[in-house]
């Protein structure tokens, strides 16, 4: 334990993180995803293979997703990050959220906040998506434990809302035939 | 349609899980979003060799590393751990051997990951390598070197022979005797969340461990025994869970060592795991060959049935044992078998250990059991549906080893996929590339004993009623995902007339929570609903007896509904729920009640006869149909209905999502997982990746159409049986079936892949077989079998001979090797 310090190098970067102008140093080498997580104690933002490869991570970066685990902190100077911290608005859930509680599109919730954003950005694009579109937009996200379907209802149900209607899921997807 | 049973205010219904608004803000604290101040990481070397012995280790330029807090090794943590009693031959860190590549040999503790990664580095270790066996069958030619000094002959872990009457008699009355060899290959949880842990030592000598496992008391356990510390001073947390599926169900290295760490250096001390040794730590399906001949009668009625598998169970036992149980174990439940053997064998090979996956040792025989039959039907001229249901076992019976079989909804459940999925104008009927198949299964709402030996309940709960009018629910139960808290609160808040959202839940804290062995064989609903529910009911007693004379009307009037306390027969007489407990506390003082709860006595008395009792077994039948490409042998599932027995739904929501996650996870093993590996290149794992593994994307999911059966049972909680693993079942079979449906092959063997489907495909067209699969079971030393006449050949569930046993298998050579 008697070596010389390692030389002291952070890296210091002004950005917008869920709305909110912050300022944060962290070694350079760090990812968003570690960033986020470490150094701005947003722990929302889950790991599930620091890779690229689950999708678990999703942040919207500049209203586009992204997986954080790809995207080095210091490429985020002065832009704008979402998590799933910043998606409620106060106490009210976004209805994304509303609609993922409601039908179990969470169970374990570690992909969750990775398929909120990625379907927040979809919805962004296409507030009435067809049932394709939203898997071609959540391909990239693995879920293990829903098999996908409470998530595909979900978006539809949170879109629906989004477009002002009043909408209610079937009777079907949450007690079967 | 399920459950809005009559009268019932919470059960039944969908209702949004108790914890889902900290699921969907990001609100839920997995192991890894802990941090503490002074928090060391921890990171392990693991073997770079498949099998070695350790020759030397050397720390030294690791430890004079700046930053780098504390270095273990074996001797540090020397003791023996392992799930099983029976098991028990793991080691925190490799002591001397190296069994598989990945198998941990030291750890480090530093300031941080990065300083503790670069610590690995300089850690140099020794290796002599050994022999390295890849597969079962190598384990069989080569019983030396041994992997462990322990287990039946060679590299032979465990031999199983069980005999319920005489099937070579059985097979002469019958009109057909056929045999299969099927194979099914090992895959893995692949949970989300990479194993993490959290260990924070205290200067009063407490250790508190923060986990991702689904069995904190069983860590509790392991930890007390190779840490040497009295239980009393270690408190096991066990974190929800980001998916388990069975991989977080043993005690880990990882879990002991930063524990070790912590009491090192004393500093808290974390570990996550990297996706990589995520694949390490496995305890996954077990790669299985299977052999199985029936005798049936013309009209598909089975005369005996014979069953062998040969299990490839990796470097350790982990819950081997009981794997290799299961394997044999649930045959019996779905269709009458009047004579049935069973032979298994699990090897040691040098790869992750295998364990418990999602269905436990019974996906396996399911496929190829089904499989089996559907080829039976067509060679006796019978639809595989009406061959089923001619043939199912009769509700609240014995079968021939001795398992209880309550309430039994197959029959309905057939019933509905049949009609469900357009059966009769699609099988047989589709055009050529298009095709639908069977299937159908059963599973545990529980496993009848527990993993070691003791008379305890398998599950409690303790109540604390607030004067304010709420109520907590202390349980050790383990929230994986699956909604086990949820269910707590809907069972309290059902007896009680609550709204789940007024009841708080404490679980998996073996400091605050009575003991719940686990979140595994699809246990907690039945197991602790029930405890749950004798808890609420002694607190409603309590409640009714002080309300009732308060208001001077009769106990069994007060009625308890909308956070209200009431006479029936006035209902604006009463109070308030928070008043009843005023009421109740002034009277006899603080309220607080418990609950526990104890599957009923298994009927089987012979050795082996611990796995397989439950106190109610669910069904499921699915019909999948599929579309194959001739051309390229891709195989895809457009849709596939699924009917379930689950007794009464608790939260009909909940049970949507174990059965369409069920079918999903079933998907990816029937088609693509596979845990592969190099077995000419140092048994390395092909694939350690989320990318490379290949598992169903929203772009392989198929539709899924679901019925719930409710076929309440009298030992689950309002009903409730299992629902979480069962589903998984009959999806191999269904889609294995309907792939010969429809370009007329059999795959007899998972994954079916596409090289598999073109190499039947085009062996058919050459005049071959139109088959892909095993084509041997290789010879094993078999011991004598355990012969047990079954019930109607007058058996009381004990063997002929003197390998009597009380009860139960696992207990049997309890302690260590």
């Amino acid at each position: 334990m008697a070596r010389s310090n390692p030389k002291i190098e952070r890296a210091h970067i002004a950005l917008v993180v869920n709305g909110e102008r912050t300022e944060v140093a962290f070694a350079p080498h760090k990812t968003l995803l570690e960033v986020l997580r470490e150094d701005l104690g947003l722990t929302g933002t889950k790991h599930g293979c620091e890779l690229g490869e689950c999708g678990t991570c999703t942040v919207l970066l500049d209203g586009q997703p992204v997986l954080s685990c790809l995207v080095l902190g210091l490429a985020c100077e002065g832009r704008s990050v979402k998590t799933v911290e910043g998606m409620a608005r106060g106490p009210e859930l976004h209805p994304l959220q509303r609609a993922f509680a409601d039908l179990g599109a969470a169970q374990c919730g570690y992909c969750t906040p990775g398929f909120l954003l990625a379907a927040e950005a979809l919805l962004a694009e296409h507030p009435k998506p067809a049932r394709q579109e939203i898997k071609d937009a959540l391909a990239g996200n693995l879920c293990r434990c829903t098999g996908y379907l409470k998530i595909y209802e979900a978006v539809e149900l949170a879109a629906a809302w989004m477009r002002g209607e009043s909408a209610a899921p079937p009777e079907e997807t949450l007690y079967g035939r | 349609m399920g459950g809005r049973s009559e009268g019932r205010r919470v059960i039944g219904r969908a209702l949004r899980k108790i914890d889902a608004a900290a699921k969907v803000t990001g609100a839920t604290k997995f192991a890894d979003d802990l941090v503490l101040p002074r928090m060391l990481y921890a990171k392990l070397l693991r073997s770079p060799h498949p099998h070695a012995r350790i020759m030397r280790i050397d720390t030294s330029r690791a430890e004079s590393l700046d930053g780098v807090a504390a270095v273990l090794t074996g001797k540090d943590v020397p003791t023996p751990f392992g799930i099983l009693p029976v098991s028990q031959d793991e080691h925190a860190l490799a002591p001397d051997r190296v069994r598989f590549v990945g198998d941990p040999v030291a750890a480090v503790a530093a300031v941080t990951e990065d300083i503790a990664t670069a610590a690995l580095d300089l850690i140099h270790v020794e290796y002599q390598p050994l022999q390295a066996i890849a597969s079962a069958e190598d384990a069989l030619k080569h019983p030396e070197p041994r992997i462990h000094d322990y287990g039946d002959t060679g590299n032979l872990h465990k031999l199983v022979h069980l005999e319920f009457g005489d099937v070579e008699e059985g097979f002469q009355e019958a009109d057909l005797v056929r045999e299969d060899l099927l194979f099914y290959e090992g895959s893995t949880h692949l949970p989300m969340e990479q194993h993490a842990a959290l260990a924070e030592w205290a200067p009063d000598g407490k250790i508190t461990v923060w986990s991702a496992t689904q069995t904190p008391h069983y860590v509790h356990r392991a930890l007390a025994k190779v840490l040497d510390l009295p239980a009393s001073r270690i408190r096991v947390i066990a974190c929800p869970n980001g998916g388990g599926f069975g991989g977080k169900s043993d005690p880990f290295n990882h879990e002991i060592v930063v524990a070790k760490l912590a009491m090192i250096t004393g500093r808290p001390v974390k570990i996550t795991l990297t996706r990589e040794e995520v694949f390490y730590c496995h305890r996954g399906r077990h790669p299985t060959l299977m052999w199985v001949k029936t005798g049936v009668k013309r009209d598909g009625s089975i005369t005996a049935m014979h069953f062998k598998s040969l299990l490839d169970g990796g470097g350790y036992g982990s819950y081997g044992v009981a794997s290799t149980y299961y394997t044999g174990a649930l045959q019996t439940v779905t269709y009458q078998i009047p004579r049935y053997k069973f032979q298994g064998a699990r090897a040691f090979t040098n790869k992750p250990p295998c364990g418990p996956k999602r269905g436990h040792g019974t996906p396996q025989p399911r496929y190829a059991l089904e499989v089996h039959l559907d080829k039976i039907a067509e060679q006796l001229g019978l639809d595989p549906a009406q061959l089923r249901l001619r043939h199912l076992v009769p509700p609240y019976t014995l079968t021939a080893n001795y398992l209880r079989v309550g309430s039994m909804g197959l029959g309905p459940c057939i019933q509905k996929v049949v009609e469900g999925s357009d059966w009769k104008d699609k099988h047989k009927k589709l055009p050529y590339g298009r095709g639908v198949g069977l299937a159908c299964s059963s599973y545990l709402s529980g496993a009848g004993l527990p993993i070691y030996w003791n008379n305890m309940p398998h599950s409690g709960v303790q109540l604390k009623l607030d004067r304010g009018g709420g109520v907590t629910v202390f349980c050790g139960s383990t929230e994986i995902g699956q909604g086990s808290d949820s269910v707590l609160a809907y069972v309290t808040a059902e007896v009680l007339g609550l709204d789940p959202l007024d009841i708080r839940v404490v679980t998996a804290d073996t400091d605050l929570t009575p003991v719940d062995l686990g979140s595994y064989s699809s246990r907690v609903t039945l197991m602790t609903g029930n405890a749950a529910l004798q808890a609420a009911e002694r607190a409603r007693d309590i409640l009714a007896t002080h309300v009732a004379a308060k208001l001077a009307i009769p106990a069994p009037h007060v009625a308890f509904a909308d956070g209200r306390v009431f006479d029936t027969a006035d209902p604006e007489t009463g109070m308030s729920f928070a008043e009843a407990v005023q009421t109740a506390e002034a009277a006899v003082g603080t309220v607080g009640t418990v609950g526990s709860y104890t599957p009923p006595q298994s009927a089987g008395r012979y050795r082996g006869a611990g796995v397989g009792p439950s106190p109610a077994y669910s069904y499921s039948a699915a019909v999948a149909e599929v579309e194959v490409d001739p051309e390229t042998g891709i195989v895809t599932v457009p849709c596939i209905w699924i009917a379930h027995d689950v007794g009464q739904c608790i939260n009909a929501a909940a049970v949507m999502g174990q059965v369409e996650g069920s079918i999903y996870m079933g998907l990816g093993e029937a088609l693509m997982e596979e845990m592969s590996y190099r077995e000419n290149r140092n048994v390395v794992h092909k694939i350690p990746s989320m990318l490379e593994y290949k598992s169903p994307t929203t772009l392989e999911m198929c539709d899924v159409v679901t019925y719930l059966i409710e076929d309440p049972d009298p030992n689950g909680p309002f009903g409730a049986k299992e629902v979480g693993q069962g589903p998984l079942l009959p999806v191999a079979p269904a889609i294995a079936n309907a792939v010969y449906d429809a370009v007329g092959v059999r795959i007899d063997e998972i994954p079916i892949t596409p090289e598999k489907v073109l190499r039947a495909i085009k062996g058919r067209g050459k005049g071959e077989a139109g088959r892909v699969g095993p084509t041997r079971f290789p010879d094993i030393p078999w011991p004598e079998p355990i012969r047990v006449p079954p019930p109607w050949e007058g058996g009381d569930g004990r063997a002929k001979d003197s390998q009597r046993e009380p009860a139960g298998a696992l207990r049997t050579r309890v302690g260590d090797r």
